[in-house]
């Protein structure tokens, strides 16, 4: 097989030495970590070799040597370097050389003894940007998340190998060439070890503070938990309402930002940066939308519509039911029937309006409280506004629910009747339809009930068609105003953010590049970092969002439409059958 | 010494084929190693005169509606969305060229590069690589010929868990699909002679 040799690239221009890595044999491939100085005694770079191993688990050994010189290597080095390959046994031995300021190396692999005869194997050189391959993250995985502690590093197949090595090999990076110490190496870290004093003095602040607020918060959950709320009203409240749910949904976002746990895998780290950005989002947005409502007295303006618009919202319903109880579309209806339904609704609007107007005073402070909210976040904010919305059309809520009820009702009776009417009857206990024979008086008040339903059932299907609607363009309103919330919730802005400014760091793979090639030299590649598509960003980190999306398809609803039953459209509800 | 023995000269000829329409495609080989290919296939540029009648039929469009509705908004409106369409066509839609790399041992890489000079790649190891084979498929009114790839199993030995089509855009015809099968096999064939034999 043709041996792969993975050379770092900011080793290119370092001094002679040893190479230093690991050797994959399943493979043929050798990942070159760095390269030792001379002078070394071979006693000391065995001991820190032995230290890494330990540390790291990683099986680092000496791979062979590196030579970068002025003109074509001495003699006298070439025989010093051969000499080496006695001193470190590592089969098969590989010698790196580079001509300074040339453009093509050599590189050649011998192996002494082993199967096969002596000889030399064919190399191709692939260099990698070390630091690059260190902090990125495979997408998907090679070792899932739950075998990572203590996972077998061998049991990694491919070029997750090469970047499983280097990023476990931690252990060698941390000296440097030019310390003290008995052994100079040269790796990614020597420009400059790299550290930032901010991220430093946040790491040694954030203990005391997440503990601070950790308690913060587990006060306020408690306050929330006690018994008061979980009496009948207020916990009926309490889930109808999207507010609630909204605040529920942030404090748990908040616990799990300060808790003192550490992440255990970049996946959960991934998970609490994204929630601090998304929080930040969203305190931030809201925060403009506080100085914009409370800036030149919006507010009152916004009050001073408020009452004029259900107002005429009001009327507008009145003009429909007028209609309705003429000749709508030129359909004739049930006169007596109509006017007991239109009037009915008719008193019911009167009523909305009176209470509305009762409360029209007290509109401007409500709604100057209800601003302040907005500092909360702007999800909120819009959670308010949805249920402010529910509750102004509540009226178009009633209404569809009377249309229904009685829509329902007649359309059992009729389809009971109209099983009287062919002589059949439901069997209830076995839960099918099966004959009957009925008396002639049971036939006879069977039909002539069923006659009237039907004649009746344009009106009411009317009535329910209208009505109906009404109430889902009030729905459709509101599914916007959540689907804005779930976006602000779900959306995760530390991925997308990190995808954009360093790509390296979410890999979807790698790419290679073949450098310039001369005939008798070996090949020569350039390994870079494939970042992962936006789309895949999006779908592997997206936060949960708060469970708001309709649980019925296009086709149940429409069935449950046709039937008269009534719909929540946000499956949260799903349990309060009706 | 055992280095390559006479290693050939890199080959970068170009030779022309057509794809399926009649296009005219130019396939340039890069011959690196014995056991690095590389071809890259361009595909027919951008016409002028397919641009300039989308235009202008955009245009004639807004005139209409300037002169019936007197709004010099449709106007700015036509021309921002004549800019933003051709910009998005270059950046999402018009392909270039496209590159198949083959390095033994290593891996199959495919890279599309799109007129405004987006590049997108896909590399399959070399491990997850069962065999490249041309395949026939009915594409609209045709039965067209396509170079693809197809993936192991990773549960079932003899099983193909995915098949991965080459040169999608470009759609060259059997000629040009038969030369690059034929140097595909040459490294498919050292590969598995290197993998059995360790």
């Amino acid at each position: 097989m043709v041996l792969k040799a993975f050379f770092p690239t900011c080793c290119a221009s370092a001094d002679s030495g040893l190479l230093v890595g690991r050797w994959v044999p399943e493979q043929s491939c050798a990942v070159v970590l760095a390269v030792v100085h001379f002078p070394f005694i071979p006693i000391q770079v065995k001991q820190l070799l032995a230290q890494v191993q330990q540390a790291s688990q990683v099986g680092v050994a000496v791979l062979g040597t590196w030579c970068c010189c002025r003109q074509e290597p001495e003699e006298s080095l070439g025989r010093f370097l051969e000499g080496l390959a006695a001193v470190f046994p590592h089969e098969p031995w590989l010698r790196l050389c580079r001509e300074r300021g040339g453009t093509f190396w050599s590189c050649e692999a011998t192996r002494r003894q082993g199967p096969g005869t002596p000889g030399e194997d064919q190399v191709t050189l692939i260099f990698y940007d070390q630091r690059q391959v260190l902090l990125s993250q495979l997408h998907p995985p090679a070792v899932p998340p739950d075998r990572q502690v203590g996972a077998d590093p061998t049991s990694t197949g491919g070029l997750a190998a090469v970047f499983h090595t280097v990023a476990r090999s931690e252990a060698l990076f941390r000296s440097d060439r030019f310390d003290e110490g008995p052994v100079r190496l040269s790796h990614w870290q020597s420009e400059g070890v790299e550290a930032s004093i901010l991220a430093e003095l946040a790491k040694r602040a954030s203990g005391p503070v997440c503990l601070l607020l950790a308690s913060l918060l587990s006060l306020v959950s408690a306050v929330g938990a006690c018994r008061v709320f979980q009496l009948r009203p207020l916990s009926f409240l309490g889930s109808k309402l999207s507010t609630c749910e909204q605040l529920r949904h942030r404090l748990e976002h908040l616990r799990l930002i300060f808790s003192t746990k550490k992440a255990e895998n970049p996946a959960q780290l991934m998970r609490k940066a994204n929630t601090v950005a998304s929080v930040l989002l969203d305190m931030a947005l809201g925060l403009l939308l506080l100085s914009w409502l409370h800036g030149r007295s919006r507010i009152g303006h916004l009050a001073d519509t408020l009452i004029p618009v259900a107002d005429h919202v009001a009327e507008e319903l009145q003009h429909l039911l007028q209609w309705l109880m003429g000749a709508p579309a030129g359909l004739k209806m049930n006169r007596a029937l109509d006017q007991v339904l239109g009037r009915f609704f008719l008193y019911h609007i009167h009523l909305w309006i009176s209470y509305i107007h009762l409360m029209s005073p007290f509109v401007e402070h409500i709604l100057w409280h209800v601003g302040l909210s907005a500092c909360l976040g702007l999800t909120v904010a819009l959670s308010l506004l949805a249920d402010i919305v529910a509750l102004l059309t509540f009226h178009i809520y009633c209404f569809y629910v009377y249309g229904a009820r009685l829509y329902r009702l007649k359309i059992h009776g009729l389809s009971s009747l109209w099983r009287l009417f062919r002589g059949k009857k439901w069997n209830a206990l076995r839960r099918r339809v099966d004959s009957c024979s009925y008396d002639l008086d049971q036939l006879f008040i069977g039909t002539l009930l069923f006659t009237i339903l039907l004649f009746l059932l344009p009106t009411t299907a009317l009535y329910y068609l209208v009505f109906t609607l009404l109430r889902l363009l009030v729905v459709a309103v509101q599914g916007l105003i959540h689907l804005l919330v779930d976006l602000i919730n779900s959306l995760p802005l530390y991925s997308l953010g990190l995808r954009l400014c360093r790509p390296y760091r979410l890999a979807a793979g790698v790419k290679f590049r073949v450098l310039e090639h001369e005939a008798g030299r070996p090949l020569r590649l350039l390994m870079q970092i494939n970042p992962l598509p936006y789309s895949r960003v999006v779908h592997t980190y997206r936060l949960p969002s708060c469970g708001g999306h309709p649980q019925h398809s296009w086709g149940s609803l429409c069935r449950r439409l046709f039937s008269g039953e009534l719909i929540y459209p946000w499956g949260q509800r799903s349990d309060k059958q009706d | 010494m055992g280095q390559p023995s006479a290693g050939k000269p890199v080959m970068e000829d170009e030779r022309s084929f057509s794809d399926i329409c009649g296009g005219r495609l130019a396939l340039q080989r890069g011959y690196y190693s014995p056991s690095c290919r590389e071809f890259c296939l361009s595909c027919p540029r951008l016409s002028l005169r397919s641009l300039t009648a989308v235009t202008c039929t955009v245009w004639l469009v807004a005139y209409r509606l300037f002169s019936l509705c007197e709004n010099s908004m449709i106007l700015s409106a036509a021309i921002f969305i004549t800019l933003v369409g051709l910009l998005g066509y270059l950046h999402f839609v018009k392909i270039d060229q496209e590159t198949l790399l083959i390095i033994d041992s290593l891996g199959i890489q495919m890279t599309s590069s799109y007129a405004s000079g987006k590049e997108s790649t896909t590399f399959i190891e070399m491990g997850k690589v069962k065999d490249i084979v041309i395949n026939e498929a009915i594409y609209m009114q045709k039965v067209i010929y396509y170079l693809c790839i197809l993936l192991k199993d990773p549960v079932e030995p003899h099983g193909i868990s995915q098949v991965v089509p080459i040169f999608q855009s470009a759609k060259p015809r059997l000629d040009c699909l038969i030369e690059v099968y034929r140097s595909c096999q040459e490294i498919l064939a050292q590969q598995k002679a290197t993998s059995t034999n360790p």
